[in-house]
């Protein structure tokens, strides 16, 4: 039996900066998870997927990741997401140092 | 010819020449990703979570303070201002930008230095006891063993077409600082009757089948050596498996045939092999060690020295922790500690690696290591200078007098960096070394190696801690497995699993659990935890650890 779908959004990294990026639903890359489109159907999805691919020039290793919605947008569900989303934990780098990321 | 940085001027000029037009090609499309990657993986640039990692080879561990500058610079200009040393003798910058990645390239070329990968089912790296060439307990430095071995082998077409990547450590000593039980092959230099030659093991590795290393022969001449080699990797290179990548290394065929078996067929090949050798392999060795060769150590007073270790107990605590013997009476071995209580083990920021350079000019012969353990190290140091060593490392928070102690913490970057992980290691690592800080036990728990890898790769090597951390995803939450009794030394020994993991805010606590177990079993103030452990076994250490178990059974 096919598992339910479950939301997902469209993640990359930056090629030249190679910070982590979200794809929004106007076909920008933001680099807030709180902007990207949340996709809630299968075949929206990899549609969704190949658009992202076809950017080459801009764009490194995208994927789906899961995510739910949450208060002002998209949330992750995995921790690897929420650290993606964030920065390491050791430093206040990455995204944490300019936009302030909620750790949950 | 021999060269000692491994690729010379020309090449390293050519390589950087062509990878800033890869990455220009890569910018403007012509390249696709998928044709890029094995290009810039080969120049040492990975794809982690957060940003590009360059990582950058150290030949030996061992650098010269111009590098060790140079490394400060790139911190600096290109990265977040520090870098951090692993423990495979290199250091990985965590932030440069794809732009920036050729210039970093070209400075590192200015030093001599690059951060091409050995990659491919080839022999990688050898590597040496950090501190060759200087340890009171060594029978010769292995350094030049090494270099033959990596240049005889380069070039070799018996070992271009292995089942897998082979690793080969040296050790010169007894007291075994290189793991090379936990190699695929590890050499422990031995004189016999006045002749020099290698103790040969095989068959060790961590990752996700760990196992112990077996000694193939007690003694091999060093005349002999390459043909016993050549012997071995033949033997493996017809047997092995080649069916799974898993299966293909060679800690698998010992395993399945047997020591004794593969020691038959060795031998059995060596006679074949063994008329090919013809001695111009000793020749070379004869060129290598010039370059090896030991400064002109300076003679003196240590009286300084003796007088700074009486009155100033600071001084003295980090003398009796962090300097170990050298072959020259007056001189000594430091070990500058990269793991001050609270820091990211193995992180130097720019001034740090400045001010070690500069010591290093000053006071021991221009020459620094970097350790496996993540630390760095002074290899020739005359006595006197010690209090003044001291003084300056105090000034730059490098004077941290816990090498071997509970918070010289081996932990891999985990899930705060490497795109592999499955949970985080630095911050656990961080918490303990801090919470034993608190407690002030760190002292009178004496010698404890941890170690922590963020997954089954093991680049933590947790599998030979004596406490040993392994941070796993368990249903999308972070979760701990512990191991007890592992050893990376002469007495090498893979630890034990204790049972079901811990949740990342339960795995400090735990290990508090054990090292107060450890303190209350001990016999007396000198037996170690891992002594305690192999005279008691795993029952009163899974109490302490597993209480609730403990009460329900009861
Ligand atoms: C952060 C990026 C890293 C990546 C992507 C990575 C990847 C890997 C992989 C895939 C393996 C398994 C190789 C195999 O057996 O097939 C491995 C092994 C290993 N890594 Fe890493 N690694 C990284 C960082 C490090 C660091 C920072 C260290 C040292 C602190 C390290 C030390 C090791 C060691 C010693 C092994 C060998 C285990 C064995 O004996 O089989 N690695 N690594
Ligand atoms: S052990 Fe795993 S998490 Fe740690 S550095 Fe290696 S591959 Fe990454």
């Amino acid at each position: 039996m096919a598992r339910a779908f479950t939301p997902k959004v469209i993640t990359a990294n930056d090629l030249l900066e190679g910070d982590v990026i979200y794809l929004t639903a106007d076909d920008r890359w933001s680099r807030d998870l709180a902007e990207a489109e949340l996709i809630t159907d299968e075949a929206h999805a990899q549609l969704r997927l190949l658009d992202a691919e076809s950017q080459p020039s801009k764009i490194v290793g995208a994927y789906l990741a899961d995510a739910i919605a949450g208060h002002d947008g998209p949330e992750p569900t995995h921790f690897r997401e929420d650290f993606r989303r964030t920065g390491p934990s050791n430093y206040r780098h990455g995204k944490q140092e300019t936009s302030p990321q909620p750790r949950a | 010819m021999y060269r000692y940085s491994e690729f010379d001027t020309a090449f390293l000029a050519e390589r950087n020449a062509q990878f800033r037009a890869q990455v220009e090609r890569r910018i403007d499309g012509s390249l696709t990703e998928d044709e890029f990657k094995p290009l810039r993986l080969m120049n040492g640039l990975y794809l982690q979570l957060h940003a590009y990692m360059l990582r950058v080879a150290i030949p030996y561990g061992t650098l010269n303070p111009d590098q060790m500058r140079q490394l400060a610079l790139l911190a600096q200009k290109w990265d977040k201002g520090y870098g951090h040393f692993t423990t495979r003798q290199n250091i990985q910058y965590n932030w440069p930008k794809l732009n920036d990645v050729p210039d970093m390239l070209d400075a590192l070329a200015e030093v001599g230095m690059h951060a091409i990968q050995t990659s491919g089912n080839t022999i990688r790296n050898v590597t040496a006891d950090h501190f060759a060439g200087a340890a009171a307990d060594e029978v010769a430095d292995p350094r030049p063993y090494a270099e033959l071995l990596r240049q005889w082998s380069t070039d070799h077409p018996e070992f271009q077409f292995m089942p897998r990547k082979f690793k080969i450590a040296i050790t010169g000593s007894e007291n075994d600082r290189a793991v090379i039980k936990a190699h695929d092959i590890g050499l422990q230099l031995v004189e016999r009757d006045g002749v020099l030659g290698a103790r040969v093991i095989v068959g060790g590795g961590l990752g996700r089948t760990p196992m112990i290393g077996k000694e193939l022969s007690p003694f091999v001449a060093f005349d002999d050596l390459l043909a016993y080699l050549e012997a071995t990797v033949s033997v493996w290179n017809q047997i092995g498996r080649r069916d799974n990548k898993y299966k293909a290394r060679i800690k698998i065929t010992v395993h399945e045939h047997g020591i004794d078996a593969i020691r038959a067929k060795v031998n059995e090949r060596f006679l074949q092999v063994r008329p090919q050798f013809k001695g111009a392999d000793m020749a070379l060795l004869e060129e290598i060690k010039g370059h090896f060769a030991p400064p002109a150590f300076r003679e003196g007073s240590v009286a300084v020295f003796k007088d700074a270790y009486h009155h100033d107990p600071v001084f003295r605590s980090w003398v009796d922790t962090n300097i170990a013997a050298h072959k020259q009476d007056d001189h000594a071995i430091v070990t500058i500690s990269l793991k001050k209580q609270g820091d990211t083990p193995g992180d130097a920021t720019a001034e740090q690696m400045r001010v070690m350079a500069d010591l290093a000019e000053k006071f021991a012969y221009g020459e620094l290591r970097i350790s496996h353990e993540q630390n760095v190290i002074l290899p020739h140091v005359h006595k006197s200078d010690l209090p003044a060593i001291h003084a300056r490392l105090k000034e730059h928070a490098l004077a941290t007098a816990n090498i071997g102690l509970i918070s010289d913490i081996i932990a891999c970057p985990g899930m705060d960096y490497c795109a592999l992980a499955t949970a985080r290691s630095i911050p656990v690592a961080q918490q303990i070394a801090t919470r034993f800080e608190e407690l002030k036990l760190e002292n009178d728990i004496g010698e404890l190696k941890i170690k922590i890898s963020g997954c089954i790769n093991a680049c933590g090597h947790h599998h030979v801690g004596h406490i040993g951390i392994l941070g796993l995803d368990r249903a999308g939450v972070e979760n701990y497995q512990i191991t007890l009794g592992g050893d990376g030394t002469e007495t090498a020994a893979i630890g034990d699993r204790t049972g079901p993991g811990f949740a990342y805010d339960e795995i400090v606590p735990a290990i508090e659990r054990l090292v107060h177990a450890y303190l209350d079993l001990r016999d007396h103030a000198d037996e170690t935890f891992l002594q305690t452990y192999r005279r008691l076994g795993m029952a009163p250490f899974k109490a302490a650890l597993y209480p609730e178990a403990q009460a329900n059974a009861a």
